[in-house]
């Protein structure tokens, strides 16, 4: 799968974009999310406050109960502030 | 249409183009977004615009193509601006044409304010020599809401 981060997500992970595999036991993005928190450092603090964290699967946006599978272009990024 | 760019446009002809060949619109309504010289700390220098490419072209397309069930439109326009801009620059365009003002008003509003919730894009303020994200405004949350069906 494939994972991408914006604006502050992206400066705290200091990843714009990766690929792996998806975790063991990880159906949901809050699944994944806790599998990225647990890599520590910029992981952990990027993702601390989850509340203001949001998240699209294939480009639609969705809550954190959404199911995640390989192959699923997975986004996440601070509420947005176009306009 | 839906464009994504960093350079800038000309407000003057998307309104011409809105009605262009069509001599049934009664009426065009165009919003035009800035950038401010002013944050919450201070005098702006600049903003940086960041956004996910291939969502932005997705859910534009999916907020222009609400807008055109919704109201009787002859044509729409949603132009966003992305990478850093001063002071005074264009950010983005929305426009709605129809035989009816109503229609064209509303739709315009629809489009920023659905916009402004829904585009991934995220603004970065500089101000005072630094640099910072700029939080989402519960009253856009507001403002989207409204135009929920009822």
């Amino acid at each position: 799968m494939k994972i991408l981060y914006f604006a502050w997500l992206k400066e705290k992970t200091k990843v714009s974009e990766e690929t792996l595999s998806l975790p063991k036991g990880v159906r949901d993005v809050a699944g994944l999310v806790a599998a990225l928190k647990a890599r520590g450092g910029g992981f952990a603090e990027a993702f601390a406050n989850e509340a203001i964290v949001r998240v699209a699967v294939n480009q639609e946006h969705v809550g954190f109960d959404h199911a995640v599978a390989d192959g699923d272009e997975v986004a996440f990024f601070p509420p947005v502030t176009g306009g | 249409m839906i464009f994504v760019q960093e350079h800038d446009f000309d407000p003057g002809d998307e309104i011409a183009k809105l009605s262009a060949g069509n001599t049934h619109v009664g009426g065009v309504c165009v919003f035009v977004g800035l950038v401010r010289d002013f944050a919450d700390d201070g005098a702006l220098q600049a903003m940086t615009l960041e956004h996910y490419p291939g969502m932005t072209q997705k859910q534009l397309e999916a907020i222009e193509r609400e807008a055109l069930e919704r109201w009787p439109l002859d044509a729409t326009v949603i132009i966003h601006r992305y990478g850093r801009l001063q002071p005074g620059e264009r950010i983005v365009l929305v426009g709605a044409a129809s035989a009816h003002r109503e229609a064209a008003f509303e739709a315009c509003h629809f489009l920023i304010d659905w916009l402004k919730t829904k585009a991934p894009f995220w603004k970065k303020e500089e101000t005072q020599g630094r640099e910072h994200w700029v939080d989402a405004k519960h009253t856009d949350d507001a403002a989207a809401l409204r135009w929920n069906k009822k």
